[in-house]
């Protein structure tokens, strides 16, 4: 496991100093800042527009960044060769590949952290200069750290997209792993629909698609509680904990075939 | 007691094209054996099957056929990558890393730690020549410098074996010459050195043997003293101040005459034309001799024949 964390330690120093992922951080904090000015111009729902505006920017460019960064994890290090000095020490495949992820999954924890400290700023501002009638008509505190609930499910849909990013980049060039990943996540989100659009056909053969379809795409429907912590709605402590399991489960599925992948992979 | 690498019948073929792939075979049935503390160089014209004979020893690449051994261990064996050192052609590292960082990295994963890793990382960078560069993030290193941080972390475990791709490649003279004498050096500590190069010369003067790759096949390999005949080829003898008079008479005296710059003049003398006589002839018309030197056969000469007489019999059997 020490092979692991310092391969893991390397991708991280080598990802933070990369400029793209701050640029995106600097660009989510400024998005989230900038909530607060929008939120000048709607009469009584400026916290709800913070807090919307602020959670999905969070999710979007934390999404870019693990798509970004997830991609060049092995298919830039093969395209580029670098993997050629990495895999002729003592390093087996798979400890590449799980040293690579837990690098980018901390990074990505990093930059998480780091808007997560902007939005409460904003929201802690925003909560000092409330006056009392305003928040008499706010759904949930303006501090509500129920709010940290949605965004360690991001953080957990995050690290499932990484795993998902890691296995395209596996056998698959930067740019197609990107559309995929992007493509399985759009998908995801959407994954319930599946289930319901086996109720409603009435072919067998495409009911069983639907099904199978809704079984091996990660449903990441879940992961999204945003609009539950705005509006004040309770999130079960179970919900949050079969979500991260099941995160855990799919990403150790993924990491398990990725490993299977790059395994037997011929780096020219 | 067992070969420091050894193959047997490694064969490696690559599916080529897109719609329809068709199997190209890059390495034909390789059976060598390279023994402990030889320098061994490993020649061939490009797309030979140099680099996929290196990445098959690395396992970077897994065989069609056949198999490979360094120090009597199976190639994918974890304790041999403990005892190795390897330099891919062309290296690339980590841009956001220095080199110091880099090879810091990499002793890490060599099991080192503590003060160990700080004190081999300061002496292979001395040892290729990096100084004050090693805090430098490596985007702004040159590729000749790359090359030297590359050499630096394939020496970083003292290894037993040492694998170079190319490691000339990239450098300027006074690096080729570096390069040389890190060679030597490892030659003098009785480590084994594989390394593939288009450098004939570097590798007259450095191996020990030598193995010459053409399309796949090894088509010749064996000491370097029983590849080259060393036989006397001729003398090739250059003179200055060469009056009108004398000049009709040379190309009696010589197989052939070869005006060069600033009014010197390059005979070459056939191997039984006893020089002594003819720069004694000369020196009395009043030329000057500026430099005698035997001709020998080379290696790059024995490439050459070698590369040639496969070519034309692969030919020959298209033809057929």
């Amino acid at each position: 496991m020490r092979t692991v964390w310092i391969v893991a330690g390397a991708s991280f120093k080598e990802s933070v100093r990369d400029r793209v992922p701050y640029t995106m951080v600097v660009f989510a904090v400024l998005m989230i800042a900038a909530s607060y000015l929008i939120s000048e111009l709607t009469a009584g729902q400026d916290l709800k527009i913070i807090k919307d505006l602020g959670l999905a920017a969070m999710s979007i460019f934390g999404l870019v960044i693990a798509v970004f960064i997830g991609i060049g994890l092995v298919s830039k290090e093969v395209e580029r060769k670098s993997v050629f000095g990495l895999l002729t020490k003592p390093v087996t495949r798979a400890q590449f590949i799980l040293g690579k992820y837990l690098g980018l999954v901390t990074t990505l924890t990093v930059n998480l952290t780091v808007m997560t400290v902007a939005y409460y700023a904003v929201l802690f501002y925003m909560d000092a200069t409330a006056t009392p009638t305003m928040r008499a008509g706010w759904a949930a505190p303006a501090l509500d750290p129920r709010q940290l609930v949605a965004i360690v499910l991001v953080m957990g849909e995050l690290a499932l997209v990484t795993a998902v990013a890691l296995l395209f980049s596996t056998f698959s060039s930067p740019l197609l792993s990107a559309l995929l990943t992007l493509g399985l996540w759009v998908a995801g989100h959407f994954n319930a629909d599946l289930r319901q659009f086996e109720q409603v056909v009435d072919q067998p053969a495409v009911a069983w698609v639907a099904r199978a379809l809704y079984y091996v795409l990660p449903n990441l429907a879940p992961f999204n509680v945003k609009s539950e912590v705005v509006y004040g709605m309770p999130v079960s402590a179970s919900h949050v904990g079969f979500t991260l399991l099941y995160a855990a489960v799919y990403i150790a599925a993924l990491l398990v075939a990725a490993v299977a992948i790059f395994r037997r992979r011929d780096f020219k | 007691m067992a070969a420091a690498i050894e193959t047997e019948g490694l064969t490696k073929d690559f599916a080529v094209g897109f719609w329809r792939p068709r199997p190209y075979r890059a390495l034909d049935q390789l059976t060598l054996r390279v023994e402990a503390g030889e320098v061994f160089g490993f020649l061939g014209p490009n797309g030979a099957g140099k680099s996929t004979t290196l990445k098959l020893l690395m396992q970077l690449l897994y065989p069609s056929a056949g198999e490979a051994r360094i120090l009597g261990r199976p190639v994918g064996d974890p304790a041999v990558r403990q005892r190795i050192g390897f330099l891919a052609e062309n290296p690339y590292y980590y841009d956001h890393l220095t080199a110091e960082e880099l090879l810091a990295y990499f002793a890490r994963l060599f099991g080192y730690r503590g003060a160990d890793v700080a004190t081999r990382v300061a002496r292979v960078l001395d040892e290729v020549g990096i100084g004050k560069e090693r805090r430098l993030r490596l985007r702004r290193f040159s590729k000749g410098m790359i090359q030297r941080v590359g050499l630096a972390q394939a020496l970083l475990n003292d290894p037993e074996v040492v694998f170079l791709d190319e490691p000339m490649s990239g450098l300027d003279p006074l690096g080729r010459r570096h390069v040389r004498d890190l060679i030597l050096g490892l030659r003098a500590r009785g480590c084994t050195v594989f390394f593939s190069s288009h450098i004939l010369s570097d590798a007259e003067t450095l191996c020990s043997r030598v193995g010459v790759l053409v399309q796949g096949k090894l088509v010749a390999s064996g000491p370097l003293s029983e590849i080259l005949a060393f036989e006397l080829k001729g003398w090739e003898l250059v003179v200055s101040g060469v009056g009108d008079a004398l000049r009709p008479d040379l190309a009696a005296m010589a197989r052939t005459v070869t005006p060069l710059s600033d009014g010197h003049v390059m005979l070459h003398l056939a191997p039984n034309a006893e020089p002594d006589r003819v720069v004694g002839e000369l020196s009395r018309r009043g030329a000057h001799i500026v430099s005698l030197n035997p001709l020998r056969e080379t290696l790059e000469d024995y490439f050459v024949q070698v590369v040639g007489a496969t070519a034309a019999r692969d030919q020959r059997g298209v033809g057929a």
